[in-house]
């Protein structure tokens, strides 16, 4: 075990970053996407009601199918596995951005208004920010499940840590084969604490001490 | 220095008033012309409402829950977008202007301050004059030189969260932020609701204070009557539908109440409230020795065997009362301290004599002590002195005239006077037309200029 890591250290290193970067990202583009989206439905009871079932559904897809199916449209390599995880990251943001911005208070949204702020000012800088913790916990959900998702992009020969476990998994009782597999899952799991603590880290930095519980 | 505070004041006035020829009055007039507002197809929750409000003067709104006193208000800013009607500020139509950019010049309180709690009290204060793109110096003195005005002290508080104050102390935040621009106008809906009725009545004495300091419109919506005649220099008693039973000075209406649906509305003890309409300031406050802490203890006493008295009040810096020393406390200090002083209540000049025998009664004491402005000592005021008052309150109010207030759908005519200024008048023969319609204020009575003169005496 020692041997097989300190032989492909560097690769391993490069690839755990891959990992990480496409989470993240996705998380990200996910985070913009589920906002937006989430703007244009929560004043709506139906809009909302849409969404929050399409988002049900949606995480009741399995990854592998959808990875599988995005081969035909976008190919191999790095767009079907930004694609797919991106939609995976979007729904449990989705669900928590409509719940956040439908409990912020109408009288503070009231207050708001009544002292001149438009709609979309109010939107930023008070139902956002209002809401910001609730979506956040969205996010630190989808960071941990995407992670997994990542993995399985080695399928359609995405970028990551994926394919220590696809080559592992291939030749199982081989040579190095359990090391990969083991090494693949370990790194996973460490970068998705790493993922987690840098949200948590994001939350201190951006809610306010004022609403923070 | 451009940046210093009474530039600002001068600027922000003439930036923020309605009519720039009116720099001196703050307050703007308003006028709600014919408005009517239907939610759906039921009656209208306000119906023809015709509403003159004067500058400068406070306006309470008092009426049965649901008879549209905050729809009319929310109409004032265009919260609410009335049905059909016009809203005049000053002379300029607002009907139809930008309604964001009207509420940045209204100021706007509701209960519980309703400030933004992921926003510092500085910040909160401050979030007008922003959006103004004010440049942040300004904003910053402006912030402190506000919260100074409702008694909180800025380096304690700018920085604190909402959630760290005290349910009075957001209230004044909230109060703070309204001002922050100088709006001429602020509305005001139910803002000392939410708070326990000791720090109600503080509230109510701050803002009387600041409005003596301001001169802004102030339209006002309560539910407690005695409220209305503590703050308001008019008040309109609504009825279902934004039907106006009276509008008058909180004196007309408890000599003179227009029907019985106001007579009821005022409940029993009207005689009593009466005592609701003096203020501590227009009784005779008695002046007793106050020191300040620090001074030299043997020249106070001296002072106290001069004057023959026993106790006296020691002051904190800001000349505010701490408590009673007696004569002997005084003796063994060298220079006037606290530590030793015994509490006693304190009343606020502005406090009306009803509230002022409440407080002494309540901490069981023959006197208060009396404050002013930001909580200045001014002198005492005794048991005796309140009971010699009740059989001097007059059964007489002054004669005033009525600004225009019905539902008949009539539009008072507009004026304008000397230096362009704009005014509503009603025609003497329309007045007339109005109180036989049973529609306008006194209605009850048949000769209005009588009512006016309010010549019966008890
Ligand atoms: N958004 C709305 N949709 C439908 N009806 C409304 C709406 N807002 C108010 N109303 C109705 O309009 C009428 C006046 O309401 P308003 O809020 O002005 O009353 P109010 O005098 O302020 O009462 P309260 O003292 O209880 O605050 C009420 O009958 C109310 O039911
Ligand atoms: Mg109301």
């Amino acid at each position: 075990m020692g041997s097989y890591l300190s032989d492909r250290w560097p690769q391993i290193l490069s690839a755990s970053w891959q990992h990480f970067s496409l989470v993240a990202q996705c998380l990200l583009l996910a985070t913009v996407i589920a906002i937006f989206i989430a703007a244009l439905c929560y004043r709506s009871k139906t809009l909302s009601g849409v969404a929050n079932s399409v988002s049900a559904v949606g995480l009741t897809i399995p990854s592998f199918a959808l990875l599988g199916l995005m081969i035909a449209p976008l190919g191999f390599g790095v767009a079907p596995a930004v694609v797919v995880l991106t939609f995976y990251c979007l729904l449990p943001i989705l669900r928590n951005a409509l719940v956040g911005l439908a409990g912020v208070d109408r009288s503070l949204i009231e207050a708001a208004r009544g002292i001149g702020m438009s709609s979309m000012e109010t939107f930023f800088k008070v139902e956002l920010p209002m809401a910001w913790p609730v979506i956040l916990a969205g996010m630190r959900v989808s960071a941990q499940m995407t992670m997994g998702v990542a993995a399985i992009s080695a399928y359609v020969l995405g970028p990551g840590l994926g394919s220590f476990i696809f080559s592992g998994l291939s030749r199982l009782g081989g040579a190095n084969s359990f090391e990969s597999v083991v090494t693949a899952v370990v790194a996973v799991v460490v970068i998705a604490l790493i993922l987690d603590g840098l949200l948590l880290l994001l939350g201190r930095l951006t809610i306010s001490r004022g609403i923070r519980a | 220095m451009p940046n210093s505070t009474a530039d600002h004041n001068s600027s922000t006035g003439n930036k923020v008033a309605f009519n720039p020829s009116m720099t001196e009055i703050t307050g703007a007039t308003i006028l709600l012309e014919n408005v009517t507002k239907s939610y759906g197809a039921k009656k209208a929750a306000v119906n023809q409402l015709t509403l003159e409000i004067p500058a400068g003067k406070t306006v309470m709104f008092v009426g049965p829950s649901g008879c549209g006193k905050t729809t009319t208000l929310k109409m004032i800013n265009r919260l609410i977008e009335p049905t059909s009607g016009r809203i005049v500020i000053n002379g300029e139509d607002v009907t139809t202007m930008n309604g964001d950019e009207l509420r940045r010049r209204i100021g706007y309180v509701i209960q519980a301050g309703g400030l933004l709690p992921h926003l510092t009290v500085g910040a909160n204060v401050g979030l007008v004059p922003k959006m103004l793109k004010w440049d942040k110096q300004r904003i910053a003195d402006r912030t402190d030189e506000l919260l100074e005005l409702v008694s909180l002290d800025p380096e304690i508080y700018r920085d604190r969260y909402p959630k760290e104050l005290s349910g009075g102390q957001q209230q004044r935040v909230g109060v703070a932020r309204a001002l922050a621009a100088d709006p001429p106008v602020l509305l005001m809906d139910e803002p000392f609701g939410a708070v326990d009725p000791i720090t109600r009545q503080r509230l109510q004495e701050e803002l009387i204070h600041v409005q003596a300091e301001l001169h802004k419109t102030i339209v006002f919506v309560t539910h407690d009557f005695d409220e209305a005649v503590k703050l308001g220099d008019w008040i309109v008693i609504f009825n279902e539908g934004g039907k106006i039973e009276q509008y008058g000075t909180p004196e007309q209406i408890l000599a003179h109440p227009a029907n019985e649906f106001v007579e009821d509305f005022i409940g029993s003890g009207a005689g009593l409230k009466q005592l609701g309409l003096t203020r501590v300031r227009d009784v005779d406050i008695r002046q007793a020795p106050a020191f300040t802490v620090g001074e030299d203890a043997a020249t106070a006493v001296a002072h106290m065997n001069e004057a023959g008295v026993l106790r006296a009040i020691v002051l904190d810096s800001r000349d505010r009362p701490i408590g009673w020393v007696t004569r002997r406390q005084l003796e063994r200090m060298t220079t006037v301290g606290a530590a030793h002083a015994r509490q006693f209540p304190v009343v606020s000049d502005s406090a009306t004599l009803d509230d002022a025998l409440d407080t002494m009664l309540v901490a069981g004491s023959s006197d208060a002590a009396v404050t002013g402005s930001r909580g200045a000592y001014q002198g005492i005021i005794t048991v005796q002195t309140v009971i010699k008052a009740i059989d001097h309150i007059s059964a007489d109010p002054e004669e005033v005239s009525t600004p225009v207030g019905h539902n008949t759908g009539a539009i008072p005519k507009l004026a304008t006077g000397e230096n362009g200024v704009i005014s509503y008048a009603m025609d003497e023969e329309e007045t007339a037309t109005e109180v036989e319609n049973d529609s306008a204020p006194w209605a009850e009575h048949s000769d209005p200029a009588e009512t006016h003169r309010g010549s019966e005496r008890a």
